[in-house]
């Protein structure tokens, strides 16, 4: 068994037998060993997923497993990048599990410690959900995929559900969610099951081989209906409903596993049936998914900068950032349709690579997050704030993931958004007059995603750790337990390192891309300088490195100087406090800060007609006089939009059907039979008329 | 990319003119304003009395503020610099060259204002959360407007690297004469008014609690440390005027000459003095826009970086 395979079946066997232990053993032992039985499926996973990538291909065939079918397995570059991706996110979210379900002093009604977290169900559940997600990549054929894939969807739906004693959202979260998951599982069913039924084979070496003779139709009819599957599971709009809400009421490492690892599936998913299996397609296949990744990118980043949850706000980062994704592939299979193969491949490198860099930072984010929640016991912005002298390691780490998330140039969201819109920029003289449309329009999507990421986590970070506590929880907050910061460490590691030297992950890619884009060599080749991305065939470079070279070097000059003046006149080298400017005021309490919500309203206002902000002010006056006012009450919500105009009329017409439905089922069990019955007649009428 | 002697003496000449000239360009932006408006105003040099004014107070740090307020000056200040490394301002041989290209410049611009925006959140003050928030509203509705043209500047010289950007005009001076750069060049010219907090997006010189944007955000800083921030935001207007005008009019810049060197620097102060002085006349016959009327003149500037990328294709692509 080659290194590939050896490490695979370890990650397998110890996140079954962490699932054991975690249901088995009792509380206060189930937590440590659960963990360590994740962290060491995420270990091996990683070295299973990082040795296909340099092409230690590994495949099995267990005919005994699953009844009928068996269980294939494959491992090939493309499902070693996501193998590695939940790899990693799984090892800093066991290590930090331990800490966060550990029962707090203050179990009762504060900090999330104790309920639900550290139970039987959700502690075998977590190592589960691993190893569903490291399954799913593995799948070599459509049953087991399946298989793996619902797996995935019910150990995560367990564990979204985990706190539902505590909070009533909670349920209502995982409704939503175990039906868009299902509704999804029906039409990538569907589609694959259609597929494989015209391929005459349910492997995917079959049908990859069977692809290119299947009519146009079929072909198509598979696309969009894996795709519609597969894009819910990855959140894109207007399928992304259920994420925002899934991804805040988990158990905050759960988050991290879900926004960081599970949605990646969705886009393997796109890449693996529409690149690989179907062999790329026509045009309109890929801008469809360039359109949809535009308008998540768009849609999800406007939602995350006037969210006053903080573990929303990420949520809603994440289907901005799968957009992103979605508009790299989106653009990988135009320019491989429209024969620029190079450029398709490095528009799925930029794709890949920042499918590896969300993970890093929503992990760090999430972890973040649930530091602050065990901390601080809330969620909202508008609650939190001066958090950096009580949890200065959450603050810093959570201001190097903000980095990471704005995409700004010591972070590694920087590079793989450079990269995207290098590809994105090149395909203007080869893709034709179709691509002169569609890409300045895809540019201005990212463009504007970035900028509005920007002013998201300027606001997280800003607001939710900095200036001075807005309620009593916050400032009562503490740090979190060593586990949980080294957890956060780990991934702010991985980030730093995927922002400094980036050559080295882009190029490892490449293996993966090749499966995706067979032909040209990928275009980010030469890494003989890792700091530096060179683009093989284009004159653009970028380093990284040399940038944060020359910023070290400009504010270490700078501070220099500034002490060397301040030096020379010693008697005013102290600094002097002073109370901030408050117009003569005095003092300023909590309550002048500027908030959350103060801070979006000028996005808000200037995006207006999409948000559709609900405001509410209510003014009772006192009773003696109408003109004075006694109390004033002032609600704003800013509700998702396509959920209240999509969803909400299909959910009152499923509403208004079953109410209409109710008297044909009265109880009588003579009117059931007679109903079975008339069915049976009536296919039996059908099919004698058809045939 | 070859590093040679000759540019790295031009990118430190770059960094040196920057450093040294942008406080005198805010000085003669301020004195063309006070001579049409009837003043006599304070002299060119006053921007660096200033400077050396701030620089002998003593810092002051608000109550409740921790690291962050203390640090974020340095950064928009060594941004700047560094930027003033990269661009070509005088050279197109800079070492830094291949190190960032338009992209990576504006986006480092964008860091500068992070760091300011999160000092001013960091005060507590509602002055500070309010100019932060202006700021990266602003910048966020920016950032469509200045890729968008950069696609259209890179389009015919298949390259976003600056150096290749500038050299390709030097070489190939006609295919400045053409739609896509006028359009361009008008978005560019926008976006470099909103970036740098002028009128009418905003106005330096105010100190109006209702209208303040970039100066609300930096309220509490007093010294040194106001020092710094001004000297930042005085380069990052050089650098941006100095960007528009070698992007569209090269002339002077030159390669990895080092007997051209004090031709070309002088060519750029030139550029540079001119586009300052009709921003500044232009100024007095304006008045500042609403905040919520920004947006809209940034929509204008997006659907003409729109334009222009349209017009790279159906003119040059056919």
């Amino acid at each position: 068994m080659s290194l590939t395979g050896a490490a695979f079946a370890v990650a397998m066997g110890s996140s079954a037998l962490a699932a054991a232990a975690g249901a088995a053993l009792p509380r206060r032992a189930r937590r440590i060993t659960a963990g360590a039985g994740t962290l060491a499926a995420g270990g091996a996973a990683g070295v299973a997923g990082v040795a296909a990538m340099a092409g230690r291909s590994w495949g099995t065939w267990l005919p005994d497993v699953l009844p009928l079918a068996g269980v294939r397995l494959a491992l090939d570059p493309l499902s070693g990048v996501f193998l590695a991706v939940t790899g990693a996110v799984a090892v800093c979210a066991a290590v930090y599990g331990v800490g966060y379900a550990r029962p707090g002093k203050e179990a009762a009604g504060h900090g999330p410690g104790g309920l639900g977290v550290d139970g039987r169900v959700a502690q075998a559940m977590v190592p589960l959900f691993v190893a569903a997600m490291l399954l799913v990549p593995a799948a070599a054929s459509v049953s087991t995929f399946l298989v793996a894939w619902e797996l995935m969807a019910l150990a995560s739906l367990l564990l979204v559900a985990a706190e539902h004693r505590r909070r009533a959202a909670v349920a209502e979260a995982g409704l939503w969610y175990a039906v868009m998951t299902h509704l999804g599982l029906v039409v990538v069913l569907a589609g694959l099951a259609a597929f494989a039924a015209e391929a005459h084979g349910e492997t995917f070496a079959a049908m990859r081989a069977a692809s290119a003779g299947l009519s146009p139709a079929v072909r198509g009819a598979v696309f969009v209906a894996t795709f519609a599957g597969f894009a819910s599971k990855a959140g894109i709009v207007p399928l992304h409903v259920w994420l925002p809400r899934a991804h805040p009421e988990a158990p905050s490492h759960v988050s991290a596993l879900m926004s960081a690892a599970m949605v990646n599936l969705g886009v393997y998913g796109i890449v693996r049936v529409g690149l690989d299996l179907l062999g790329g397609g026509p045009a309109w296949w890929w801008l469809l998914v360039l359109a949809a990744g535009a308008v998540s990118a768009v849609y999800g980043i406007l939602q995350a900068a006037v969210a006053a949850d903080i573990k929303r706000l990420l949520a809603y980062s994440t289907c901005e950032n799968m957009g992103l994704v979605l508009i790299g592939v989106g653009a990988c299979g135009f320019l491989r349709s429209s024969g620029a193969g190079a450029l398709a491949a490095l528009a799925l490198t930029a794709a890949l690579l920042h499918v590896v860099n969300h993970a890093g930072f929503k992990t760090l984010l999430f972890l973040a997050a649930g530091s602050v929640l065990h901390a601080t016991g809330t969620r909202d912005l508008d609650a939190l704030g001066g958090l950096r002298s009580p949890m200065p390691a959450t603050t810093a780490l959570f201001g190097v993931g903000a980095l990471m998330a704005s995409a700004l140039p010591p972070g590694n969201g920087f590079v793989s958004e450079w990269l995207l819109l290098q590809s994105l920029i090149h395909a203007l003289p080869s893709g034709g007059t179709l691509a002169a449309v569609t890409m300045p329009l895809a540019v201005a999507a990212v463009a504007l995603s970035a900028g509005l990421a920007i002013a998201t986590f300027v606001r997280a970070f800003g607001v939710g750790f900095l200036a001075r506590p807005r309620t009593p929880a916050a400032g009562r907050a503490h740090e979190s337990p060593p586990s949980m910061v080294t957890g956060m460490a780990v991934a702010a590691v991985c980030c730093v390192v995927l922002a400094l030297v980036p050559g080295p992950v882009a190029g490892g890619l490449s293996r993966a891309v090749a499966v995706a884009v067979p032909g040209p060599k990928a275009v980010t080749g030469p890494a003989a300088d890792a700091g530096t991305l060179h683009l093989a065939g284009l004159p653009s470079t970028m380093s990284p490195l040399l940038i944060v070279g020359a910023l070290l070097a400009a504010v270490v000059a700078l501070a220099a100087v500034l002490r060397g003046a301040a030096l020379r006149r010693t008697e005013r080298l102290a600094r002097r406090r002073a109370r901030p400017w408050d117009c003569g005021a005095g003092p300023m309490s909590a309550r002048t800060e500027y908030t959350a919500t103060s801070f979006a309203e000028p996005l808000q206002r200037v995006f207006d007609d999409v948000l559709a902000p609900e405001t509410d002010v209510d003014v009772t006056p006192v009773a003696e006089s109408a003109y004075l006012v006694d109390s004033v009450t002032y609600r704003a919500r800013v509700g998702d939009r396509v959920e209240h105009r999509l969803y909400r009329p299909v959910l009152a017409a499923v509403a208004w059907a079953g109410r209409a439905a109710r008297p044909l089922a009265n109880g009588s069990v003579h009117r059931y039979v007679g109903y079975g019955f008339y069915a049976f007649t009536g296919v039996l009428v059908a099919l004698a008329v058809l045939r | 990319m070859s590093v040679t002697v000759a540019g790295s003496v031009g990118a430190a000449a770059q960094v040196v003119l920057v450093g040294a000239g942008a406080p005198l360009l805010v000085g003669l932006m301020r004195q063309v304003r006070a001579r049409l408006e009837g003043r006599a105003g304070a002299g060119v040099l006053q921007p660096w009395r200033d400077l050396r004014k701030l620089m002998r107070k003593q810092p002051i740090t608000p109550d409740g503020t921790g690291p962050v307020f203390r640090v974020a000056p340095l950064l928009p200040a060594a941004t700047a610099l560094v930027i003033a490394a990269v661009i070509p301002i005088a050279t197109t041989a800079s070492p830094l060259d291949g190190a960032a290209d338009l992209f990576a410049v504006t986006a480092l611009l964008a860091l500068g204002t992070v760091a300011l925006a999160l000092a001013g959140l960091d005060t507590g003050t509602a002055f500070g959360g309010m100019g932060a928030s202006r700021e990266t509203t602003v910048m966020a509705l920016v950032e469509p407007t200045i890729l968008v043209s950069v696609f259209a500047l890179s389009v015919r010289v298949g390259s976003t690297n600056l150096g290749a950007i500038v050299t390709s005009t030097l070489h190939e001076p006609q295919r400045v004469i053409s739609p896509v750069s006028l359009l361009a060049a008008i978005a560019l010219a926008v976006v470099t008014i909103a970036e740098t907090g002028r009128i009418p997006v905003d106005n330096p010189a105010t100190h109006l609690e209702l209208t303040m944007v970039h100066e609300a955000m930096v309220l509490e800083y007093s010294g040194p440390d106001l020092a710094l921030v001004e000297w930042a935001s005085a380069m990052r207007l050089t650098l941006l005027l100095g960007l528009v005008a070698n992007l569209f009019a090269p002339w002077g810049v030159t390669g990895a000459s080092m007997a051209m060197l004090p031709l070309a620097v002088a060519a750029y102060a030139a550029k540079v003095a001119v586009l300052g002085g009709v921003l500044a006349a232009g100024e007095v016959f304006m008045a500042k826009l609403r905040m919520f009327r920004v947006p809209e003149l940034l929509a204008g500037s997006f659907v003409l970086a729109l334009l222009a990328v349209a017009a790279s294709f159906f003119l040059v692509g056919t």
